[in-house]
């Protein structure tokens, strides 16, 4: 139970920042996602996402930082292993199961339903 | 000489067109900035510890282990938020929650089913094919972009 209210506290503690970035500095949703993804890919880079990982849980990777941290994640590891050629080879390993979900269930969405409003 | 003339015109119109803007900025509401935040705090904390739910859920019945359970973890988020999107539930949401439920990878789901759903009309592939990144797209440029850069820079300074 614990570790469903840290996973709590630190989730919306991440989508406050991004809520900030939507009223006070203006910026449109694709912005703030573009930003959260391109810092969720930083911070793994100098090895700060896995410790908020290994803490928060859930609040860590279900947030949108998560994907860039596992972009990171997969072109890092086919690097060390296979070169520099890993580093596009690999980007898309450790996301693959969120972009292709994604991709699948909004195409069948679009054909069973239909726009509301 | 006309020119000049002109000038002073534009002067003049700015000057207005400023007086009217301050003016206006008075009488414009003021986003509740406080109230959006506690609501983004709610309902994306919301979403996450039903992640770790639906995580813990997945290790304990299926035997995935922490690491390994991510995957249908993020999959299931995945498939309710396009579920609710197409219903039409998500965007309600959306507009209670703000970055709440924009933040978490179910509104990226959202961004992606709901350009599906709406530009259905325009045809399954330039209409279906060519809008789901319409809005997600930027995640998916910028997230790749920076994974590669970081990663680059990394490889450069350790293996150099």
């Amino acid at each position: 139970m614990g570790q469903v209210m840290i996973a709590f506290l630190v989730g919306g503690a991440i989508c406050v920042i991004g809520q900030v970035l939507l009223d006070f500095v203006k910026l449109t949703p694709a912005h703030v996602m573009s930003i959260l993804v391109a810092s969720g890919a930083i911070l793994d880079g100098l090895g700060l996402y896995d410790p908020l990982i290994d803490f928060a849980g859930a609040g860590a990777t279900v947030p949108i930082t998560s994907f860039g941290h596992a972009l990171y994640h997969g072109a890092w590891q086919e690097a060390e292993r296979d070169g520099l050629i890993g580093l596009i080879t690999g980007i898309f390993e450790v996301p693959s199961a969120g972009i292709s979900a994604a991709i699948v269930f909004s195409f069948f969405a679009s054909l069973i339903f239909r726009p509301k409003g | 000489m006309a020119s000049s003339v002109n000038t002073r015109k534009q002067n003049r119109l700015a000057k207005a067109q400023k007086e009217y803007s301050e003016r206006a900025a008075k009488y414009k509401p003021k986003p509740p900035y406080l109230t959006n935040i506690v609501k983004a705090f709610l309902v994306g904390g919301a979403i996450c510890a039903f992640g770790q739910l639906v995580s813990d859920f997945y290790i304990r019945v299926f035997g995935f282990t922490k690491e390994t359970a991510g995957n249908p973890t993020v999959a299931t988020l995945i498939f309710l938020a396009v579920l609710f999107t197409g219903l039409g539930i998500y965007d309600k949401l959306g507009q209670f929650a703000g970055a709440g439920s924009a933040v978490p990878v179910t509104g990226f789901a959202n961004s992606m089913s709901s350009a599906a759903i709406e530009h259905r009309a325009e045809g399954l592939v330039l209409g279906v094919g060519g809008n789901m990144f319409k809005l997600a797209g930027g995640v998916i440029v910028y997230g790749v972009v920076a994974a590669l850069v970081v990663s680059l820079i990394k490889w450069i300074i350790i293996k150099v």
